[in-house]
């Protein structure tokens, strides 16, 4: 097993808005390790996002990271003094004094992190591309950069890398401006941006979620041959459980800002452990079987403002039981079989020992009532 | 499932008071298209048409190109069916809705709904017609005026009809909202304190006011959660049954539509491409665009085989379409052009060759370099060859272009797959009547109808 290239500690980045503290990212631990292709999975607003851009200190106002602790090969991104984490002293993350002695500086992930070691490419290329400069320049002054290279080696380099995310006419192309180029190939671009300084880690951050089916599918096999060729590892964000089957190794589910279920990606669809996860599943029309009725998750995502107590699935989760709206349960070794197998769920009464066996089964939005999808919240007038 | 009284399906007591033509029985033919055809100009500004320069007529030349949006569309869809319109963006699926329901001007071809033809309409009859088809958008968010009560936005098609008095239309919404699984006590809030999945479910009861018998649904649940799209698709399936409601389900899912669809369309560039019952069109694809978009899906289950067949390349422009089939610039199966006698290998060879030079994706450094990269295992000869030979020498002195307008013109624009335009019915695998595939593989076939 190759060594953690990115560790991930008890993460948490909060929001503060005028209705209240948004936890976005409550708490959450993962690791990627060299060449592992590692997924992030969660319907929107599970705080997916937040955690892939807290990971590079890219949260913006009003986000903050809160606490946690971040590695990349060796050094840390993020982390606090000791009973500072929560200390809330108005400065925003790019005040280095927040931090431990120890963690990178703003200007040090600027220049000697982003874009060179973490690459990350979001889901919509446009407006990751600058409208008023060409593909081939914005490209090249990237690499310029980034790189230390003379302009024209810059630009050679530029242009073989367009070649090899598959632009046809490469060399025509490299002075058309991101508005000539289609969406797969805006995002093609993005891919030939982030592989371009041969980082360790790319963020993907829902990269083929607005292209069509066949641009995605030609996106995916283009990523799968780039990783195998460098080797690079990818944290690959995304509601999409049939992109985490095809390319994920290793996979987290989110629910509410938090990692509810850890698995391989073998695991996570055969030995599914959390209600969740199961949920999730079976939600998902097939495109390659007939499925009679789906069947959907009762409800829906409560608000993170003010996430329900105990298990935060518990309001609309068919297991549930009375132990689970008094205890949140973290996410723990299911077995002791070596397998990086990991749930939230009391059921696993053997890890978790709560009484959830002797625990009576509660009413809640999965256990019929009135029907699917009502608001609690809203006023009436 | 929540058990529901029973009424409103039943409640004719508005559809039948204006004289609308009663619904037709299951099965028979609620809507069908004949040649179905919108272009569109593509003008894009005041004097953006307009060409300077001494080859036009005068000074000043028009030039005007046509968008091919939908181009000579024919299908029919059954009372209480589901067909779905699949399809990826720009292929003209959401102007063919837009065009059947005659918010557009079609540009040519008939849409006729229930047996009567809407271009012998008059104006007033085509809006009464309206009623009696309903659209749902994809964004659930910007179809609802905000500052709209819920009441209010699932009454307003009922009174813009003259359907019901104040007190009956009240009573009608709130029932609605309880049918699409909405709380009636939510008539009184506005849009925003609802989430997505439920804005839609608004969108549903709007749409339901009139009691429509068709309904034309763009791609209703694509904005939605997985788990909330779930919950909608269900509803509608529970609608449709209990209202005998006939959809036109449009969506780039495939997935969803396997699932809701009873038959389903395949538009590429403004065609219908592929017709036929769900689970022949999904088990026995006959077109190679349906195989390829079936084969691109990521396919929720880790130990499915990972084969993806890719298909290359981009969707040409509507402006200028390639002749014969569209989908021959793409297509991994075009056919060898009678002119020439090349093994399957050979021919695999000269596609890929004339590929990767209108791409120019390689620089030609000699021309034993260039035949060991493309023709290494199989190399064609007697008129076939003696073209690549020339290709191959234009590369050598930089004529790219040249070298890629040979090879079009040689190969690829003398294939049948450029010349006709391809339309043939094919024999079904499954138990099932008809199946419609444009794809001249499928020559020996029948014409349809």
């Amino acid at each position: 097993m190759t060594a953690p290239l990115l560790e991930v500690e008890n993460l948490r980045t909060r929001f503060h808005t005028p209705d209240g503290v948004v936890r976005a990212v409550d708490g959450i631990s993962f690791t990627v390790r060299e060449g592992e292709i590692v997924g992030l999975v969660g319907e929107s607003g599970a705080g997916k996002s937040v955690a892939g851009a807290s990971l590079l200190r890219l949260v913006e106002d009003p986000g903050r990271i809160v606490g946690g602790e971040v590695t990349f090969k060796g050094e840390t991104l993020v982390g606090f003094p000791d009973g500072r984490a929560e200390a809330g002293d108005g400065s925003g993350d790019d005040a280095d004094d927040r931090w431990r002695d120890d963690v990178l500086s703003a200007e040090a992930i600027r220049r000697r992190i982003r874009g060179r070691e973490i690459a990350i490419i979001f889901q919509d290329p446009m407006e990751s591309l600058n409208p008023v400069f060409t593909v081939g320049g914005q490209l090249r002054e990237f690499i310029e950069l980034n790189r230390g290279l003379t302009q024209g080696r810059a630009r050679e380099l530029a242009v073989d890398m367009l070649r090899e995310v598959g632009i046809p006419e490469a060399e025509d192309r490299y002075d058309d401006y991101p508005h000539e180029f289609s969406g797969g190939m805006r995002q093609r671009v993005l891919i030939a941006m982030a592989l371009a300084c041969e980082p360790s880690l790319v963020i993907a951050d829902e990269p083929t979620t607005a292209l069509d089916v066949t641009v995605e599918g030609q996106i995916l096999e283009l990523v799968a041959d780039l990783q195998a060729k460098y080797d690079t590892s990818f944290l690959w964000i995304t509601h999409d459980m049939g992109v985490v089957a095809e390319i994920c190794d290793r996979v987290n589910v989110m629910y509410l800002g938090e990692i509810v279920e850890q698995a391989d990606v073998d695991d996570l669809f055969y030995d599914t452990s959390h209600p969740y996860t199961e949920a999730l599943l079976d939600s998902i029309p097939r495109p390659d079987r007939p499925v009679d009725e789906l069947d959907p998750i009762a409800g829906i995502m409560p608000e993170a403002i003010e996430p329900p107590d105990g298990c935060r699935f518990h309001t609309r989760c068919p297991d549930a039981r009375a132990v689970c709206t008094e205890i949140n349960p973290d996410c723990r070794p299911l077995d002791d079989a070596g397998r990086p197998h990991r749930a939230a769920c009391l059921k696993h009464e053997s890890v978790f020992g709560a009484g959830y066996r002797e625990s009576d089964p509660i009413e809640n939005e999965a256990a019929g009532g009135f029907d699917v999808g009502r608001t609690e919240e809203g006023t009436d007038d | 499932m929540t058990e529901r009284p029973a009424t409103a399906s039943g409640d004719g007591g508005d559809a039948g008071d204006a004289g609308y033509p009663t619904s037709p029985d299951q099965g028979e033919t609620l809507l069908a298209l004949d040649g179905l055809t919108k272009h569109f100009r593509n003008d894009g500004g005041f004097l953006s048409g307009l060409t300077l320069g001494r080859d036009v007529d005068g000074l000043v030349g028009i030039d005007r190109e046509w968008v091919r949006a939908v181009d000579d569309v024919s299908f029919e869809i059954a009372s209480g069916e589901t067909l779905g319109l699949v399809g990826e963006s720009g292929c003209g699926k959401s102007t063919l809705a837009r065009t059947i329901l005659q918010l557009v001007q079609p540009t040519a071809g008939d849409v006729y709904y229930k047996g009567r033809n809407f271009a012998e309409m008059g104006r007033e009859e085509l809006r009464r017609q309206r009623r009696d088809m309903q659209m749902i958008f994809q964004d659930p968010q910007s179809s609802l005026n905000p500052r709209m009560k819920v009441g209010r936005i699932v009454e307003e098609p009922m009174e813009a009809h003259g359907m019901l008095d104040a007190e009956g239309r009240e009573a009608r919404a709130r029932e609605l909202l309880e049918r699409v699984g909405l709380d009636p006590q939510h008539y009184n809030r506005y849009p925003h304190a609802f989430s997505g999945g439920q804005r839609q479910r608004i969108n549903l009861a709007r749409a339901l006011s009139v009691n429509p018998d068709f309904v034309v649904c763009d791609e209703p649940v694509s904005a939605l959660d997985v788990s909330i799209q779930a919950q909608v698709l269900n509803t509608m399936a529970d609608l449709q049954a209990e209202f005998g409601l006939t959809y036109l389900f449009i969506t780039h899912d495939l997935s969803v539509i396997r699932h809701i669809s009873d038959r389903v369309a395949v538009m590429y560039l403004g065609e219908v491409v592929e017709l036929a019952e769900t689970e022949e069109l999904f088990e026995h694809p006959r077109h190679p665009y349906t195989e390829a978009l079936l084969n691109a899906i990521p396919v929720p289950d880790p130990r499915a085989p990972g084969v993806r067949g890719r298909l290359e390349g981009d969707v040409p422009s509507p402006i200028d379409p390639p002749s014969g089939c569209r989908f021959r610039t793409r297509c991994p199966e075009l056919i060898v052009p009678g002119d020439y006698d090349l093994t399957p290998a050979e021919w695999a060879n000269v596609r890929a060759f004339a590929r990767s030079v209108d791409r120019h994706e390689f620089e030609a450094e000699s021309e034993l370099a260039v035949r060991r990269e493309f023709f290494g295992n199989a190399e064609p000869d007697g008129e076939a060859g003696r073209i690549v030979d020339e290709a191959i020498a234009r590369l050598l002195t930089g004529e790219w272009d040249g070298a890629a307008a040979l090879l079009n013109e040689s190969f690829a624009d003398r294939s049948i797959c450029a010349r006709g335009r391809p339309d043939y019915e094919v024999e079904p695998e499954r138990d099932v009547d008809r199946h419609f595939a444009a794809c001249h593989l499928h020559r020996d076939g029948t014409p349809p109808d």
